[in-house]
């Protein structure tokens, strides 16, 4: 076999990986009816029995959505989302509140199992405590005692509106305001639940905590908010995951994560996303609109991103650090997988504003089938960020010729003590590697899930240890069969 | 009998490089391959490991009485062939044990033996990184990245230790080594030949073959073997150099 036939006949195996999370389950759900109006705000907030003001918030955010354009900037391709033929609330049947396990739907139960997430198991192995949104509704808290113990409060986001409004209150739309894009206005709108972390001053969260999304319902899209603050000297570590069943139809997902780190705070913020990408032809898959902005609110706070994002037919997302305090650090490791007819318009943004403020941006994109893959980040330094530290490093690898990858770094930098660095390779998996691999008895696709997963090490390090072991299969997998 | 090529012709792309190569290999026994510059040597051994690119066009390799024509590259290294490269590759990323033990579970997979214990493992690892003398910060590197010349040859020694082929194909190991390396390496060779292996080693100087005696060299020329010999010939050719083959069945 010739060189070329070879890597065609690889490449097919590779668009033909299955999607191995796309079983739908059949819970009954207690749904809105399809489209957006203000009626529908005012149904999804009086289900949530919410105070005034955050229903004043939605419509407020609603109607300045109304007025503004959905982003063309991103180099994606997709026809018009119809945004009265989505069902905003769905939440699974099941009004009771929850306090044990057993008292979980164990249909649902029965799903996080399938994932690979029980919680349980989670529970007792791990010592994370998850937080699981499933639709719409925050299903099930877990670790909610040991958390107590150290004044954390990890909740759902509805039961942080109930038992906490004022800090809710306090710090919702502080780093995204409603007015930030056009998604970000839509899920102000809309937001049905997501997760609500506060550690107070002086605390390190003990635990890793973590947060699985899912969407189920068909029609529904799911749009949650999370809220993490991190006051003077705390620390936490935080990982969210996803999935969705394989549907035909596209699915929007548009998403806000806040992130507030106060003085000497460190927010480390992981993510591995899984949604269903549509299948081997560009059918069905995520629509994945996301906005995430951290803020180094206090001096010598840092925050971090860690995403592994293997899924979704389109992800728009730029998770982003606001480096306001002095001497505040901001991270952004990323590993994005793009196969089949994916699309993948992905980065960061970096605004230095205090002094001596320093930023690391490490980016992997990896490419193939007939996938596009961006990397869009931007650095700003603003004019009293004295001795502003930046380097950037945008490596992308190709797998077969029909994929794309992209690199758009903008840097913007006004104030003459800054030192921004910003290196970028595109390369493509050899067949020297592949054949040495091989000759030590490694078959093609193990070979090509240790090559990547090698050119992907900086990153996944950076990911909590059991869920490190997680995103290394979920590369192999996603990338079954791969390249000559 | 262990390897038996039988009028080998193999082309890269449109040009023939093999043109009638035969050779039997036996269990127990050293065969060295010698030859100028182009003569085919490298071809030789990627055609028999399986190498993509390499097309045979005519003849056939039986490797323990099956015919491999058609084997992946993995099937053949799984069923013992192993070829020490010329040119070691980096993996970046990837460590030396972490490699290591992709490989050798992978051979054991095949086998369809269980996965072996990660003390069993290192121990294992300690005790073939003695045999050539490696450092221990090796193995916790990436696979041969930022490795000396000197550090790779040993590298791909140490591999064959670990995976224990039944032939091993050593091309060109010798080039680019000092004195104190060559010996490292032919002492690991040594150690480890038994009666149930067998060894290639390829080579265009017959100074490897001062520490690893042959039992018959080759001589191959514009891509078949001209002359067989023992241990003597590769002596003759250092004394005579590989003129006299040129004008004896150059073209």
């Amino acid at each position: 076999m010739t060189d070329e036939s070879k890597e065609k006949d690889v490449l097919q195996e590779v668009t033909s990986g299955e999607y191995k999370y796309g079983f739908f389950t059949d819970i009954e759900a207690d749904q809105a009816p399809k489209g957006l109006s203000e009626d529908i705000i005012r149904f999804i907030s009086a289900k949530k029995e919410e105070p005034e003001w955050l229903l004043e918030f939605r419509l407020k955010a609603y109607r300045h959505w109304l007025t503004i354009e959905e982003p063309d900037w991103a180099l994606l391709k997709h026809p018009p989302i119809d945004y009265q033929d989505i069902i905003y609330y769905s939440a699974p049947k099941k009004k009771k509140e929850l306090s044990s396990l057993d008292e979980v739907d164990p249909e649902l139960l029965d799903t996080f199992n399938k994932l690979g997430i029980s919680l349980e198991e989670q529970k007792h192995l791990a010592g994370v405590a998850v937080d699981a949104v499933v639709d719409s509704v925050s299903v099930k808290t877990t670790f909610q005692e040991t958390l107590k113990k150290h004044d954390i409060i990890f909740s759902s986001f509805s039961e942080a509106v109930q038992e906490h409004p004022d800090l809710v209150k306090k710090y919702l739309g502080s780093v995204v305001p409603y007015t930030d894009n056009y998604f970000a206005a839509l899920n102000s709108a809309v937001f049905t639940d997501g997760s609500f972390c506060f550690i107070p001053k002086g605390v390190r969260c003990p635990i890793e905590l973590s947060t699985y999304f899912r969407i189920n319902a068909a029609n529904t899209g799911q749009f949650e908010r999370t809220l993490i603050v991190a006051e003077e000297g705390g620390y936490v570590s935080y990982l969210e995951g996803c999935t969705a069943p394989m549907r035909d139809e596209n699915q929007l997902h548009a998403a806000i994560v806040e992130l507030i780190a106060l003085d000497n705070a460190e927010i480390k913020y992981s993510t591995v996303q899984n949604w269903y990408p549509g299948d081997k032809n560009g059918k069905g898959g995520i629509y994945n609109f996301v906005t995430k902005r951290g803020l180094c609110k206090g001096n010598s706070s840092k925050i971090s991103w860690t995403q592994v994002e293997t899924g979704s037919a389109i992800t728009w997302k730029y998770p982003s650090c606001i480096l306001l305090g002095d001497n505040s650090v901001g991270e952004f490791y990323s590993v994005a997988v793009t196969n089949n007819f994916q699309q993948a318009d992905t980065g960061t943004k970096m605004m230095h504003l205090g002094k001596n403020t320093k930023s690391t941006i490490i980016s992997k994109g990896i490419s193939a089938g007939h996938s596009n893959n961006s990397y869009r980040g931007m650095v700003r330094v603003g004019k009293r960020a004295e001795n502003a530290r930046n380097f950037s490093q945008c490596d992308s690898l190709l797998l077969g010729d029909k994929c794309g990858a992209h690199t758009f770094p903008y840097i913007k930098t006004n104030n003459p003590t800054a030192i921004v660095e910003h290196e970028a390779t595109t390369s493509k998996i050899s067949e020297d590697q592949l054949f040495y691999c091989q000759q030590r008895g490694i078959d093609m696709e193990k070979s090509i899930g240790l090559i990547v997963n090698g050119y992907a090490k900086e990153v996944l390090n950076k990911l909590p240890m059991e869920f490190a072991v997680e995103a290394q299969k979920l590369l192999a997998i996603t990338l079954e069969g791969s390249v000559g | 009998m262990l390897l038996n090529i039988k009028d080998l012709h193999v082309s890269i792309g449109d040009k023939e490089i093999i043109k009638g190569f035969n050779l039997s290999v036996n269990k127990g026994e050293v065969h060295a391959i010698m030859g100028p510059n182009g003569t085919g040597k490298s071809t030789l051994a990627a055609a028999i490991t399986g190498r993509e690119g390499y097309e045979i066009t005519k003849g056939e390799i039986f490797f323990k009485d099956e015919l491999i024509n058609e084997w992946e590259p993995d099937k053949r290294a799984n069923e013992g062939v192993f070829l020490s490269f010329q040119y070691p590759i980096e993996i970046p990323g990837v460590s030396m044990t972490n490699f290591m033990r992709t490989a050798l579970n992978a051979k054991r997979e095949y086998m369809g033996q269980p996965p072996m214990s990660a003390g069993e493992f290192l121990k294992r690892m300690e005790e073939k990184k003695k045999l050539v003398d490696i450092q221990s910060k090796l193995t916790n590197r990436s696979v041969n990245e930022g490795f000396s010349g000197g550090e790779k040859k040993k590298n791909e020694i140490f591999q064959m230790a670990m995976l224990e082929p039944s032939l091993a194909i050593l091309d060109e190991t010798d080039s680019g080594l000092d004195i104190d390396a060559l010996k490292v390496v032919a002492k690991g060779v040594n150690q480890l030949k038994s009666e149930d292996n067998a060894f290639v080693i390829i080579t265009h100087y017959q100074r490897l073959l001062d520490y690893i005696v042959p039992d018959f060299v080759h001589v191959m020329y514009d891509g078949r073997i001209v002359k067989s010999g023992g241990k003597g010939l590769a002596i003759e050719l250092e004394n005579s150099g590989y003129e006299w083959i040129k004008e004896q069945f150059g073209a």
